[in-house]
Formats: C-alpha cells, structure tokens, sequence
C-alpha cells in the first residue's frame, strides 16, 4: 500500500466498466444452463398439450401411454394433490386442465419415463375427446357482450381508468383535435434458450427445482401451493439463464409445477426441456394494444385533454395483465404536460396466446402511440419535433395524470432530448431529408425522434423490497447473495459492486452466489428493472453493516476513532472521502482475520425498502412510482421506396440511468434493448389466426441479426437519484421502449407516410397497409354457405 | 468410415478438440446430439434444432456449421472443434479475452456458438474487415447485445497475434 497522503474520491470503483462476475464460464462453455445438467436417475418429462385453442375435454384416456415401455408415470389434473390453478395476480391457469383448454399451449396431462423418446411416444398415444368451442380471437370482440366467453365471469380481465381534470370542457375549447388509433403486435421474447428445469423429490413431501427460472419466489409460492406443502419444503434455484427479457416467469411456474408433480409421484428427479416450438407455443407474448387516441391543443400546440382508450389482448390467462395495463395507464398520456386526461385501459380474456411480462411491461404499446401522434403534429405545425417536444417535455414541478408531482429527483427529459439532438445533427438532418422527399430518388433518408419517462421499479403495483447478503470471510474473500435473479442482464456483477464499493475491496475479492430461495428472503420478481436499485441498495446497506463492524475492530487495534477511518482500495486507511489524512497499514485480509479472532459477526442481512407508492384505483390518482427515469432515442433510416425495405443505418440512445454501477453492463443493455426495440418496430409479429400460432421457430419468427443492426451510440446520463444507494435507477426497460417510434417517426421523414400499425414491414411502408387475406377464401366461403343453408357435403 | 451396427445404431469416429473419439449413434442423431449427449461437452447450446438460431456452431473441418444439421455419421473421420477446445493450456484465446473485456457477454447462451464463429473467421481471414466479421456471425441469433460489442470484441481479438 502507498504511503503517501491520499484524497479519496466519492466512489471507489462504481461506475468503471467491470468484467462480468459470470463472464469466464461462459466464455469457456463451462457455464452451466438447466439443459447441460442431468441427474443419475433421472426420468424425462413430457406434456400433452391441447389440440383446439377452446374446447371442452370430455375424457382422458391414459392406459396405452401407461404400457409404453419405460413410462414410469402418466398424470393427469386428478393427480395434483394440491391446487391445481396458479396465477400471480389471479389465480385462473391450471397446470394441468381439468375439463376446458383455453389455448394451444395448455397442458392436459404429463409423462414421466426413462428416456426422452419414450416420454415423448407415451404422449402422442394418450386419447384426448373434445367438444370444440367457439375461438375469441379479437380482444375487443372480447368485451362486448354478446361474445362466447373465455373465462365463465366475464372476459374482461382489468379495466383500469386515469380520471385527470375535466377533458369535456376542454375538448370543446381547443383550437384543433386530433384522433389516430395504432396497433402494435403480439411478440415473442425470443430467449436463445428453450425452457428447461429439473425437480427432484425431497424428504418431507418437498422438492428441490432448479431451472431457467425468472422468479424463483413466486415459482416457489405455486410450486408450494401445487403440492400442498409448507414454503419451507420447496427450494428453487435457477441454473445460468439464457435470457428471458420477462419471459422465464409464469411458464416455468408452469413447467417446474409439471416438473415437480411428477418427481413426486415417480420418487425421481425429472427433467423437462422445452424444444424451440414447445416454447413458441406455450410461452407468454407482449400483449398486441389497439389504441384510439383523441387530443386537444390550444394556439401554441400544447396540450389541452387527452382522451386515451386501449384495448390488451390478455390471451387465455391473466397473467400479469393487470400490472402490465396498469404502467400503461400511467404512462399512456406521454412524458408531456397536459391538465386533463381521460384515460381507459382495458385487458380482456381470448383464447389466443396469454401475454404477460415482457420488457418494457406495457410502456412499448403506448409509447408507439403517443411519440407517433407528438411527432406528426409537430411536422403538422411547422416545427421540428425536437423543439416541439422540447415545449412540451415535463420538468420539475410538472404533474402526472395521475397528480403526481415530479419533483425530488432531476427531471431530465430536455437534457436527454438534447444529448440525442445535438450527435445526431437531429434538427438540421430533419428539415432536409424532408425537403428531400419530393425528388424523384428511389432511397431517402429519414430521422426520427422518441422519448419516454418510465416509472423505476414496481410502484403502487404491489410491495417492494429486496434482500441481500454479505458475508467477509476471514481470509478476506466476500460472498455476496441476493434474492434478484442474473438472467444475463449482469445482475450479479452490479449487486457484487456495491457490495465491493462499501467494503472497498476488488471484484476479484468477491464471489457472487446464484439465488437460492431457501438461503435468502423473498426479494419478490426480478422485473420492472428494479435489480440494480433493489438489490445493489440491498447489498449496500448489507455491506455498511458488516464495514461498520469491521471499522469498530480497526478502532480497537489502531486507537483512532472509527469515524476517522474508511475502507477503501483493499485496506483501512485514516482518512475521509475528500479529505487528506494519514493512510494507515493494515490490510482488508489482515482485518478480516482480526474481526474472526475476536469472535466479531461479518455476515449481515441487507433489507431495502422502496420508497411509498399510492393509487387510488377508482380514479387513477396517486403517486404512481416513487421515482421516474427518463430516456430519448433517434434513429436515422434509409428506405428503398421501390421495395418498402428500411434500413436502420445510425442510433443514439440516451438515457439517464441516475448513476451507472456498471458502464459496460449499461452499454449493453442500450444496444441490446435498441435491436429488440427494433425488431418491435420492423420485423417481429407473432401471428395467430384462429388461436393458431402462425410461426413456431426462428426460420419464420424473424428477429434482427447482425446484418441488421444499426451503429449504436450509448449515451449515459447520470443524475443520481436520493432513492437509490449510490443513486442508481433502471434501463433495462427503458433501452427497448422507445426505439420502435424513433424508427417509424424516422419513416415518416423520409417517405411522407405515417405508419400507425407496427411492424412497418415491406407491405406497410410502400402501400400504408398489409396484405392480409380479409374473410374467408373462396373454398371457405362455398362451405360456410352451404353449411347454412343445410346442403352439400363435408 | 462409419459402421452400421444392430437397431440402426452407427459407430462413429472423429477427432473432438484434438482427440480421437469413437462413438456408437442412432441414425437419426446429429452432431449436436453426438456432443452434448454422448461426449457430454454441454458448451454446444441447443436452441432451435432448425439451423437458424446458429447457438450449437462447431467447426466441421475448418468451417462453422449448425451441428443440429449435420447428421453424427456425416460427421465420421471429421475434425471437429467446439467451445471447449478453444482454451489451451496456456489459457483462453484471444476472441474468449477479448469477448470478457469488450462485454460482449450478456446471458452467454449465444457465447459458444458465436465465438466458434469468430474463430473459424479468424482462422480463414485474419485480418477481416468489420463487415466480414458482422456476415460471419449473422447465423448466430442474440437476443442481449444487439451484436455490437461482439463484433467490437472479434475486431480487437484480429489484430492480436494469435
């Protein structure tokens, strides 16, 4: 250690780009998926899923399935000991179907045999007779009230309101209106590994599950309630896991019931690998929105009332969409003053695919929506969008729609319109690819504009905290665990950062354990981009209480008061951030092994608590989100006006994370967000017709590849926020929430056409519509009229 | 060669990351199934058994291929290298250094796959431009980077001496 005078910065090595704490393994292969581990005698899972998106089951017949050589076990929803519903937010999906299915993806009964092959023939011979129902497919057909029902009280799943001022009055005083409606699409997560998870039988009726689990608390709670059993006989860890993106949450609650149902009856472990179709058709999608949007605006283009109406397709369970449809409801008016809105959202039951989390969590749909109608009215009015926004932006001391006050926190909406504005030449490029559009040119350039505010963590959507755990050794070394759960987005290494930062120690001093849900409290979902402010604010405050410990011991060896001394750069020095003092020689390790001589605890239990939320529901008023981060994105397009085709060419994504822990981990998840945000905007629609999923794999869903991609600019704003530990925030979310608007916005520059239905493929940019088949085709026809009219034959 | 034994099984020889193997498969199983199930190198990912997803390339005598399309008997008397073979004694290889320091590993599902792409790249052209680097890898899906760190990270690994 040097012995010179030292000035401490305020953080140590937070905000540096640090090397993933996961990094080596997966790099060499040696990282372990649920799919790469197998237990000795373990038996191969299979499921029988539906054949009909709605039908009733009038029998099971299961005896051919039994006497397939090497099945040990075939269950059906009679064999569930517990529960057999399960459900976040309402309890309405079974893990087995008892008499109705609801979706192609649901499960009527389960295999268990030696081999995958054998499961897999077991059931394909199970007899399934059904009565065919009539399909909802159309959400909105959904709620009127002659349509079939999915769910016997009612399709409508949510209705949430937002009841701000009086839009009425308003309406009738405002100098022009406008009314657009958008739709945007069902998409996949399209996670790069399938489903995967194996159960093992414990003593006391219990269960050990690990898998490529999203949520391990509310998998446990099912998992309990499934098996009727305590919390505490149920453990569940999750393996390495290959993205999820919101994905890996409801459907392996699912697959590790499955899973666990039959460890159970079988006495073995069970492992069960969903192939890429198994996933694509049973997994939960983004919820597709159709959104009418009616607004009002005085002489100088601002805002008078807004009236917002959005229907979500729920799919066949609930899911998560009252969560989903409530950050909706929130956000739907945009991040721009306006003194009345009306808004109504609505989910409602089909028997489409379910939808539920999937980044951004409701904030993509209405975002389309509203930067797509700011935008055209600012090229309606004559003013670039850039400045037009920036008229409207809210700033501090601006009030929600739903009466919350920004405030208490930096309102950065202008500084991030402005951090894209000024790289990316926004205003000048704006005007000349415009007065560029009427020359004959095959290729015109375009550049387009979005912005957002998002509401950090869950908000008044339910309770949150989050746990960590410290533990020092007494070598020196650190263990650090949390309840949040690394799906690949580096939340182990920003947690194991704060924890560094406190203790002053190296990442390479500290390991990270996966979550275990036995070993460390229910720090609830790991969602709504709340990992880093929740965990990393849970590992610090574990962190302080185990530094303060350490800090008394240095005290008694040294004599000088713990208040003058810090842990910084491996060791104990005298000094304080900013001021210059007299280092002092002794080293982490060394005190370390000092605290565990003199019997001193250096483990501790971190416990953070966000700050109070509150919604009155009847209204949609209350402090929706305890704090807000803000984001703006600009992308520069070329469209071959000859073929429809886009190419996104150039992006700058800023966005104000308060405080980065980890600058490479922040760059990431910028450029991956951008490219999914992307695909949103362009490529990716997960089409079913009839309740029939139109693409099963990646050979027809199309996600964007590295051809695809445009040159991305991260821009990292940082306004650290009181609520966080260090300041932190969230961007998971926001970095895939508004690329698709910048990209369409960036269309209507370059071509003239504004595109309200996403994805702007091929189709919708060179004739403003798809060319879908509408009604039945001639064969069709022919049948249904001589269905009706009783002649003709089948 | 590739014998046929009982019950369609096939025996099959081949050279996995420097050392001979020799296999008995179902006529039906694929390189991929070769590796992750009887070779037990789980690095190979599995993603979509359809040659799009590009998470279970290997190099196949000096060029990446899908192993979920190629059949485990074509793959007799071949030489082939997977994640695991890419480390040496004296440690990881450039494009493993380079993907760990540039960040171009999120999830690292698509990890393997990607840098067997890289590596046969390199190994045909060691000094590819950015777009060379971008088409080679454009089979291989991911879902977390957007791509760019990764092609950052096979750039910085080309101008390394190997």
């Amino acid at each position: 250690m040097s012995p010179k005078k030292r000035r401490f910065s305020r953080t140590w090595l937070l905000g540096r780009p640090e090397t993933r704490v996961d990094g080596l393994a997966k790099v060499t292969g040696e990282a372990r998926f649920a799919g790469d581990m197998d237990e000795s005698d373990q038996l191969y899972g299979a499921v029988l899923r539906s054949l009909h998106p709605h039908a009733r089951v009038l029998s099971v017949v299961t005896h051919e399935a039994v006497a397939v050589p090497g099945v040990v076990a075939v269950l059906t929803a009679d064999d569930i000991p517990g529960s057999p519903l399960v459900g976040g937010v309402i309890r309405d999906q079974p893990v087995l179907v008892t008499d109705r299915v609801r979706f192609l993806g649901d499960g009527i009964a389960l295999v268990a045999a030696e081999t995958e092959e054998a499961a897999q023939d077991a059931v394909e011979r199970i007899g399934v007779e059904y009565e065919t129902l009539p399909v909802v497919d159309d959400p909105r057909e959904a709620l009127e009230a002659e349509s079939p029902l999915v769910h016997d009280d009612g399709n409508e799943v949510v209705h949430h309101v937002v009841r701000h001022g009086d839009p009425d009055a308003a309406f009738a005083k405002a100098e022009s209106i406008y009314e657009r409606s958008f739709t945007t699409p069902r998409i996949e997560h399209s996670y790069i590994e399938p489903e995967a998870v194996i159960a093992r039988p414990v003593a006391g009726g219990g269960v050990e599950v690990i898998g490529s689990i999203q949520n391990l608390f509310s998998t446990r709670r099912a998992l309990a309630s499934v098996l009727g059993v305590a919390l505490n006989r149920v453990t569940v860890r999750h393996a390495v896991i290959g993205g999820s993106f919101g994905g890996k949450d409801d459907v392996m609650t699912i697959m590790a019931c499955r899973a666990a149902l039959l460890a159970r009856r079988c006495g073995r472990p069970v492992k069960m690998v969903n192939t890429r179709e198994e996933s694509m058709l049973e997994s939960y999608k983004r919820h597709p929105y159709f959104l009418d949007y009616r607004v009002g605006l005085d002489g100088e283009g601002n805002p008078v009332a807004m009236r917002i109406r959005a229907v979500a397709d729920a799919g066949a369970y609930a899911s998560t969409s009252p969560f989903v449809t409530y950050r909706s409801v929130v956000q739907a008016a945009g991040p721009y003053r306006c003194p009345n809105v009306w808004t109504d959202l609505y989910a409602a039951y089909t028997n489409n695919p379910y939808t539920g989390a999937m980044r951004g969590f409701g904030s993509p749909q209405v975002n389309f929506a509203v930067e797509g109608l700011v935008d055209e009215i600012a090229e309606d009015r004559g003013i670039d969008p850039l400045s037009y926004r920036l008229q409207l932006a809210y700033k501090e001391g601006d009030v929600t729609p739903t009466g919350q006050v920004l405030g208490g926190h930096v309102v950065s909406l202008p500084e991030v319109l402005n951090k894209v504005g000024e790289p990316s030449g926004f205003v000048d490029k704006w005007w000349r690819y415009r007065a560029a559009r009427s020359a004959p040119k095959a290729f015109r350039r375009g550049i387009g504009l979005a912005c957002s505010y998002r509401g950090v963590a869950l908000g008044a959507e339910g309770v949150d905290a989050a746990a960590a755990m410290v533990q020092v050794q007494s070598d020196g070394s650190v263990l650090v665990s949390s309840g949040i759960t690394d799906m690949g987005q580096g939340a182990q290494t920003a947690i194991s950062q704060c924890a560094a930062e406190v203790l002053g120690v190296r990442m390479d001093q500290v390991g990270f354990l996966d979550t275990d849900t036995s070993r460390i409290p229910d720090s609830g979902p790991t969602v709504a981009s709340r990992g880093t402010i929740m965990g990393g604010s849970a590992a610090a405050e574990a962190a302080r209480r185990v530094g303060r410990r350490m800090l008394d011991v240095a005290s008694e060896i040294t004599g000088y008061s713990a208040g003058d001394l810090i842990l910084r750069e491996g060791g104990v020095w005298r000094s304080r951030v900013g001021r210059r003092l007299q280092p002092l020689y002794l080293s982490f390790e060394e005190l370390a092994g000092e605290c565990f001589n003199r019997g001193r605890s250096l483990a501790a239990l971190g416990w953070f608590n966000a700050p109070p939320t509150s919604w009155k529901e009847d209204r949609g008023q209350g402090i929706a989100y305890f704090t807000y981060v803000y984001g703006a994105n600009v992308a520069e397009v070329v469209v071959d006006t000859e073929t429809g085709r886009v190419r996104v060419e150039e992006f700058w994504a800023a966005h104000d994370v308060g405080k980065a822990v980890n600058r490479q981990g922040v760059t990431g998840q910028i450029h991956g967000g951008v490219a999914m945000g992307m695909g949103y905007g362009l490529y990716e629609e997960f089409e079913v017709e009839e309740g029939k999923p139109k693409a099963l794999n990646f050979d027809e869903y199309l996600i964007a590849t590295a051809m695809d991609v445009p040159k991305m600019h991260a821009i990292v704003v940082e306004n650290p926020d009181p609520a966080g530990s260090f300041g932190q925030k969230s961007l998971g979310e926001p970095a895939n929430e508004i690329a698709a608007p910048a990209i369409v916005n960036a269309i209507a520059n370059a071509t003239g056409r504004r595109i309200r239905d996403i994805p702007a493929g091929l189709e919708r940019v060179l004739l403003g519509r798809k060319l879908t088949r509408s009604g039945p085709r001639g064969s069709e026809a022919a049948r249904e009229t001589s269905c009706k009219t009783g002649r003709g034959h089948t | 060669m590739s014998g046929k034994k009982d019950n369609g099984r096939y025996a099959v020889g081949l050279t996995v990351n420097g050392a001979r193997r020799d296999v008995v498969v179902q006529a039906g199983e694929t390189l991929l199934d070769l590796l992750r199930r009887h070779l037990r190198l789980t690095g190979t990912k599995c993603g979509c058994e359809v040659g799009e997803c590009g998470a279970c390339t290997v190099v196949l005598d000096g060029k990446a291929v899908n192993s979920c399309m190629v059949l485990a008997v074509q793959a007799d008397s071949c030489n082939v290298t997977t994640i695991e073979g890419l480390a040496d004694a004296d440690g990881l290889h450039p494009l493993q250094e380079a993907f760990l320091e540039v960040g171009a590993v999120q999830c690292g599902f698509c990890t393997p796959g990607m840098l067997m792409s890289a590596w046969a790249v390199l190994q045909e052209n060691p000094g590819p431009t950015r777009a060379e680097v971008t088409r080679a890898i454009a089979g291989n899906l991911c879902r977390c980077t957007g791509y760019q760190m990764v092609v950052d990270a096979i750039m910085q690994a080309a101008k390394k001496p190997d």
